[in-house]
Parts: structure tokens; C-alpha cells; sequence
């Protein structure tokens, strides 16, 4: 019994991108293929604990979920009571080689996450569709009404199919600028389960933040040459092995320098380690991901938060800055700034951001804390206020709050 | 498949000669390469109509449907295998009349 649980919750995080994105090829609907591979899924769960797991799940699941989407369509024909022109391609040929790599998976992937398709749409439907996750699972993770994360599903599956959203993998040359329309998709899945953004959301999301990390092996798994995934997938894994440390018992959040580095997942900052290693030794230019990661890389280098090479990270921000000139960058780099050369030179650079980032809850808590590093307490407090109001979860909340009441009390 | 690519402006002054020539340049393209339907630009919102003969007798109302601060000043209608391809196009479109552009499938 027990095998036959373990081989579904295997099937659905091997097989489900695999059977929706081969459903996708062959009849060309998404809706159709989702529909279908649940309705397979659903099957296995009924029939797998009685009569067996298939020798092969997968190519088991595939043809369930294709008979069902059979099935389906001739329904639907019945229904309409009109004779429609076939609707089943029968394409049993393996897919040509349109893109440098082709997979069903990795053409799904890319029509989840195609850039004509609002920011949110793509990562809800890269979580149902190449995820796997429910729609409930979904509106849970974005604090969002079931109903009205299945419409937002529903209305891009909607223009896909209007629109005419190839399904294919993008062409060598549109290939960079599309892988990183994806990247952007798993690292927003990655930071709302790193630091989730409401109040009421638990601060950390580990169901999310693995989830991102899967999905980012899975696209490091079709594209093993790209740079900026591994870059990704390597800053994904530094920031999770982190996360044993990052909240403590009493529900605050802890900062780097503060975290019990005993806590880490050594497994995971090995592995993150490596590919940034791998990524160095490449000798190509980095990107933003490969740059970030490098950076986290340095943060878990050392033993002690002290060891840091805070000049090295520096260097970094230094090149991420070229290619990402935007005021968080510049905001993280002051960060750094402050441990190289000091608190008031970080601070006149942070105070240059004010106008940009006067919504922006990071950008009063570094400046609390580098007034407080310098002695200015009730301009510290100020700060921490600001910081606090701008809405946290609560384990930040819980974090700036500590940090300000033990400022010097006004005089 | 065919797409309707509207030009976004805020303004009805016509194109300028260099903007003329890019325009001229990028329909020959789509002429010889067939993606060619239909291009034609329009004059300001305000010279419209808006007629609904759905009651007794045709109702005429003057000026746009919605008045809005962008509005259509021009269309193509393309024909592309997929959105991938029209977008490719509109990119260049762009780029040619400097303005923005909306792409929508016909159905």
C-alpha cells in the first residue's frame, strides 16, 4: 500500500509536466490536456493501491490521459450534435527539432511563462500546469480566492489558445531573452516562499521555495548549457540551505549575521558552491543570477559572519550594478559598502535612494540600521518606525521591532 | 491566422518623412514575405460616428465610442502562423512608425 502512495506522489512529480506537456502536443489544447492528466492522476489514485503499480507509471499516465481526452472530445462532439471537423491530430511522431532543445515539458514551460502574459498569470500557470499544484494550492500560496485564481488560470489558458501562443521551444536566437522571461517566474516563486509578503502569511513557505528549486533543476535538466539557470538554481539552493537559521523559535526572523551557520543545509551550500564554481570556471561573462549567486556564495563561504570577504561581494555588486542599475541593487550594495568602509559612506549612498524607495520596507530597515551604527538613535527609531509600518510579515515585524526598542531610549 | 495590429498614439499628426519611409520600407517587407492583409491610417477620433440602428431608427452620436487619452490612429492586418511570429512583426512596426502598437487575433 504504502509503495503504491510513495509511486504516485513519485509519478506526480516526475510524470505530471511530462503527460500534461506530450497531451498539450498532441491535441493542442491546454485546457484539454490539464483536464485530462487530473482525470488520469485521479485513476491512479483509485486503481494503483488494488491492481498494481504499472511497470511503467509514465507511459501509463500518458495513455490514460489520452484515452480520457479522447473520450472527452468525442463527448463533446455527441453534445454539439453537429458533425466538427476531427479534432484529434493524430501526431504520434516525436516532435520535430524546432528549438536548440526540444521537450513537451520544455515547450510547456515556455507558453507558461511567454512574455505577452501578465506576471501573474505566468506563475500561476507554470505552478498548475508544470508544477502540478492544484489550483487550491495555488490561491493558498498568493493569498488569493480559489475562484479567482481559477479564473486567472482559466483567462490566460483563454488567450493562449486565442492568441495563437505557439507551442514550442523559442528559437536560438529569441532563446536567451525567453529563458529569462522564465527565470523571472520561478525566482518570484522562489522569493514569495523565501520572505512571503502579507501579514498574515506564514514568513517562510518551504512548500514554495521547493518548489521553485524543482522546477529550476527541471529547466537546469533541459537547458544543462545555460548560465543563468544554473546561476538561478545555485542562488535558489544558497538562500534555502539558509532557511533552518532564518527564523527562530519564538517566530522572529534572525539576520545573516546573527543565524546559527551550524543550522545550514551543508548538502545544499556544497552543491550551490559547485555550480558556482562551475559557472566560474565557464569564463563567460556572468548574468544577474550567476552574479547573485556568487555573492550568496561568499555569505556562506565563511565560518563566521565576521570572516566574510565583504570586498569580494563589494566587486560583485560592483558588476550587477552594470547590468542592473535599479535602486535595490544599489540599495543591497550599500549593505555591503557599510562593512568595507563604514557606515556613514553606506548611508550617504542609501540616502540617495530615498525618492525611489520611500515605499520599500528594506530600504528604512538598512537605513535604521546604519543610523543606529553610527549613534543616531531617534533617527534610527524613525526609521525602524517607517520600516514597520510599510507592513511585514510577521516575523519581520517581530525582528525590526526588537531591534528598535533596544535603541537608547530618547532623551 | 490573422491579427489585427492597431497604432496606439496620442496625437493625430501624420507621420514625419523619416517615419514615412521606415513605414514604407517595413510594408514592402511584409508585402514579399506575405504577410501582407491590409494597412490604412485613420483620421483623429473626433471625425467619428458612432450610429445604433438596433431600435425603431438609427440613433447617430458624435465622436468616439469611449474618449480616452491614447486612442487608434492606424491598423495592419497581418497574417501569421502564431502570436510569436505577429510579435516579431509588430516589434519591427514600431520601430518603423515609432509608435506603439496593439496586436489582437481576429478570430
Amino acid at each position: 500500500m504504502t509503495s503504491a502512495a510513495e509511486a504516485l506522489t513519485r509519478a506526480h512529480q516526475q510524470e505530471w509536466a511530462r503527460v500534461v506537456g506530450s497531451l498539450t502536443r498532441r491535441f493542442g489544447d491546454l485546457d484539454l490536456a490539464e483536464d485530462a492528466a487530473a482525470e488520469a492522476f485521479a485513476t491512479a489514485v483509485e486503481t494503483w493501491p488494488t491492481d498494481g503499480v504499472p511497470p511503467n507509471p509514465g507511459g501509463w499516465l500518458t495513455t490514460t490521459a489520452s484515452r480520457k481526452a479522447i473520450d472527452r472530445l468525442r463527448r463533446e462532439r455527441k453534445r454539439d450534435g453537429k458533425h466538427q471537423e476531427a479534432l484529434v491530430v493524430h501526431d504520434d511522431s516525436p516532435p520535430e527539432p524546432l528549438g536548440p532543445v526540444d521537450d513537451d515539458r520544455l515547450r510547456l514551460i515556455f507558453v507558461c511563462a511567454h512574455p505577452a502574459l501578465a506576471m501573474e498569470a505566468r506563475v500561476a500557470l507554470t505552478l498548475r500546469m508544470v508544477g502540478g499544484l492544484t489550483v487550491a494550492e495555488i490561491a493558498r500560496a498568493f493569498l488569493v480566492q480559489e475562484v479567482a485564481m481559477a479564473r486567472r488560470i482559466t483567462r490566460a489558458k483563454a488567450k493562449i489558445a486565442a492568441a495563437h501562443i505557439p507551442y514550442r521551444v523559442p528559437t536560438a536566437q529569441d532563446l536567451p531573452q525567453r529563458v529569462d522571461g522564465v527565470l523571472a517566474v520561478l525566482y518570484l516563486v522562489l522569493n514569495e516562499g523565501y520572505l512571503a509578503s502579507g501579514p498574515d502569511a506564514d514568513p517562510l513557505r518551504p512548500d514554495l521555495t521547493a518548489e521553485a528549486i524543482r522546477l529550476t533543476r527541471l529547466l537546469r535538466e533541459l537547458l544543462p548549457d545555460d548560465g543563468e539557470v544554473a546561476g538561478l538554481l545555485a542562488l535558489m539552493l544558497l538562500t534555502e540551505a539558509r532557511r533552518p537559521a532564518r527564523v527562530s523559535a519564538d517566530g522572529e526572523l534572525v539576520s545573516l549575521a546573527e543565524q546559527d551557520r551550524g543550522a545550514w543545509h551543508a548538502d545544499l551550500i556544497a552543491e550551490g558552491h559547485r555550480l558556482v564554481r562551475e559557472r566560474l570556471a565557464s569564463g563567460r561573462p556572468p548574468g544577474r543570477y550567476q552574479l547573485l549567486a556568487a555573492i550568496n556564495a561568499v555569505h556562506t563561504d565563511a565560518r563566521d559572519v565576521r570572516d566574510a570577504d565583504w570586498s569580494q561581494v563589494v566587486a560583485l555588486y560592483d558588476q550587477l550594478v552594470r547590468l542592473d542599475p535599479s535602486p535595490v541593487v544599489a540599495l543591497n550594495r550599500a549593505v555591503a559598502v557599510a562593512e568595507v568602509d563604514g557606515p556613514d559612506v553606506a548611508l550617504a549612498a542609501v540616502d540617495r535612494l530615498a525618492d525611489a524607495l520611500t515605499g520599500y520596507r528594506a530600504f528604512h530597515a538598512t537605513r535604521a540600521d546604519l543610523l543606529r551604527r553610527l549613534g543616531r538613535s531617534a533617527e534610527s527609531r524613525a526609521a525602524y518606525d517607517a520600516a514597520i509600518a510599510l507592513g511585514g510579515n510577521a516575523a519581520e515585524t517581530a525582528y525590526l521591532s526588537r531591534r528598535r526598542d533596544r535603541l537608547a531610549p530618547p532623551r | 491566422m490573422q491579427y489585427l495590429v492597431s497604432v496606439i498614439h496620442d496625437s493625430d499628426a501624420l507621420a514625419d518623412s523619416d517615419e514615412m519611409a521606415a513605414i514604407d520600407a517595413f510594408n514592402d517587407k511584409l508585402q514579399a514575405q506575405g504577410s501582407w492583409v491590409f494597412a490604412g491610417g485613420l483620421a483623429a477620433p473626433e471625425a467619428s460616428t458612432v450610429i445604433d440602428n438596433r431600435g425603431e431608427s438609427p440613433v447617430l452620436t458624435d465622436g468616439p465610442f469611449l474618449e480616452t487619452k491614447e486612442f487608434v490612429i492606424g491598423f495592419w492586418i497581418m497574417e501569421a502562423p502564431d502570436l510569436d511570429a505577429v510579435l516579431q512583426l509588430a516589434a519591427e512596426g514600431s520601430r518603423a512608425c515609432n509608435r506603439k502598437l496593439e496586436v489582437r487575433p481576429i478570430r
